[in-house]
């Protein structure tokens, strides 16, 4: 019998009503095993969800320090006024619930040969396959005067939500009005290619209500705007005409916490609230394997079918951390957990994980208290080549009120399916 | 080994192994699973999205086609319509029904 894929699956959906209606969890039942999670962002807690659902006679334990889940995706909202910390802060309380260890700490080594974990509160714990999704590590070192601004509470990156976005945020409440806004981002790769333009939206439009003689200056290490450039020149010149000052090829090079200064290879730039991003590489937890193995020593190259690490066997990387042509989103993370926990589920059951995986990408972001735009796109892996983009994926060039609603649904919808 | 034996052959042995779900079934449930990071934890939508489980099997493959060809206009849906195959379209909508 000869069948394309094509036809096979056309098989499969002609077949798939009745299939579905069996158990599908009795597809994963054959995996055991013991799966360690370490961390519980946007990629870890979706796809210790999804080992628990999809093999339900696997043990999943979720490594994570902090308390609560606090979500980058709208955290520029909160700068912008449209949301509270609050808003965008999430309880873990329903993960165990589908049967996943929760462990309040934080991996301090990995025996890979052993397949042993070692916490920071004491405990080593074998592991049958091992999934690693710390997000970023921030170089704060990379930005000379960066480290000590930033302990003296002065300057921050916010680029992890959390206490440095509230920070931020007073810092732009307490700025009068008629003062300057500076921002810096890295040159790419970085979490979240549009956030920093949207940040840039976001703190217009609270300077366009509260402080409307105020202006920002976005230096871009970029060589462009590095994502949604027509929706973001649209924004800006649409609803904060002059207010941005853009200056592309601009990378960070020093920050001045006591002068107030942003220096780069052209100018000091000096502002009253200083909002620097410095450059980023994969998670820390990642160099306890030696995972950081792409030619810059900074991401994780994997498998991108089943998202095994290159360097370290029984060990799947997520999200940010790793090395592709995916944008680094977290939308993208739960759409990495999917697949890895799919094919761990398989590879713990003696199957071969699906060769041909697809996943999609979805981003809003706001323009304006009442717009928004989109970038999508669905990928498609094939062998040799990686994902491939998809025909039609791409951005919107101007926001709209509709897309602004998707943004807020889409918010609810994805902390749920990560959490719930 | 191609792509197309290993999906059979994985298929057969999740029949022996485990009852009526093959590895194209996997391959549709993970896609599903990928909609729900915008439609919702089991295609349930909360807000303004538009829910998957509430569509008709028939109704999906008709929707996902015309977002596809440009019959229906859409804010986004185009560019993940245009993302699956007929196939995947026809499977992921009798995922979807099979979740009601």
């Amino acid at each position: 019998m000869s069948l394309n894929r094509r036809d096979f699956l056309k098989l499969s959906g002609a077949g798939a009503a009745l299939a579905f209606t069996g158990c599908a969890s009795q597809y994963g039942a054959a995996a055991r095993g013991h799966v360690i999670v370490v961390g519980a962002g946007f990629g870890g807690a979706t796809c210790a969800k999804y080992l628990r659902q999809w093999g339900p006679n696997l043990d999943v334990t979720l490594i994570e320090p902090n308390d609560s889940f606090v979500s980058c995706p709208f955290s520029n909202w909160v700068l912008g006024g449209l949301r509270s910390m609050d808003d965008i802060t999430h309880s873990y309380d329903k993960l165990p619930k589908r049967g996943i260890r929760m462990l309040k700490d934080s991996v301090v080594a990995i025996d890979a040969d052993k397949r042993i974990v070692r916490t920071q509160g004491g405990a080593s714990i074998g592991y049958d396959r091992l999934v690693l999704a710390p997000g970023i590590e921030i170089l704060t070192d990379s930005v000379k005067g960066f480290q000590e601004a930033e302990a003296a509470g002065k300057v921050v990156h916010a680029w992890k939500a959390g206490p440095q976005t509230a920070l931020l945020r007073k810092q732009l409440q307490a700025m009068p009005d008629g003062g300057t806004f500076v921002m810096s981002v890295p040159a790419a790769p970085y979490r979240c290619p549009p956030g920093p333009y949207e940040r840039a939206c976001m703190v217009a439009y609270y300077f366009k209500q509260a402080k409307p003689k105020s202006r920002i200056i976005l230096l871009d290490g970029n060589p462009d705007i590095a994502s949604k450039k027509a929706l973001f020149l649209w924004a800006w010149n649409t609803f904060y005409p002059g207010m941005i000052d853009y200056r592309p090829n601009n990378a960070p090079l020093a920050v001045d916490g006591n002068k107030m200064t942003v220096s780069t290879e052209f100018d000091d730039v000096r502002g009253d609230v200083l909002n620097v991003v410095p450059k980023q590489r994969a998670g820390t937890v990642c160099d306890l394997v030696g995972a950081r193995n792409d030619s810059n020593k900074a991401w994780c190259t994997v498998n991108l079918a089943t998202f095994e690490s290159t360097a370290a066997p029984n060990v799947h990387i997520l999200g940010d951390s790793v090395q592709s042509n995916l944008p680094k989103s977290g939308h993208m993370a739960t759409n990495h957990a999917k697949v890895c926990a799919a094919a761990i589920v398989d590879l713990l059951a003696g199957r071969a994980p699906d060769p041909i995986p697809v996943v999609a990408n979805t981003c809003y972001s706001a323009t304006s208290g009442s717009t928004a735009g989109h970038v999508a796109n669905v990928y498609r892996f094939e062998a040799g080549k990686g994902y491939v983009s998809q025909p039609e994926g791409g951005a919107t060039s101007t926001g709209d009120e509709a897309n602004f609603h998707y943004a807020e649904s889409w918010s609810q919808n994805i902390w749920a399916e990560v959490l719930g | 080994m191609n792509q197309t034996t290993t999906l059979i052959g994985a298929s057969l042995i999740g029949l022996a192994l485990a009852g009526p779900i093959s590895a194209a079934d996997r391959h549709t449930e993970v896609i599903a699973a990928t909609c729900m990071s915008c439609h919702g934890p089991g295609g349930k939508s909360l807000g303004t999205i538009p829910s998957l489980v509430d569509l008709k099997q028939d109704d999906f493959v008709k929707r996902l086609q015309e977002f596809k060809s440009g019959k229906r206009l859409s804010s986004i849906m185009k560019r993940h319509a245009a993302g699956y195959t007929d196939a995947e379209t026809e499977a992921l909508a009798a995922y979807f029904a099979s979740l009601q």
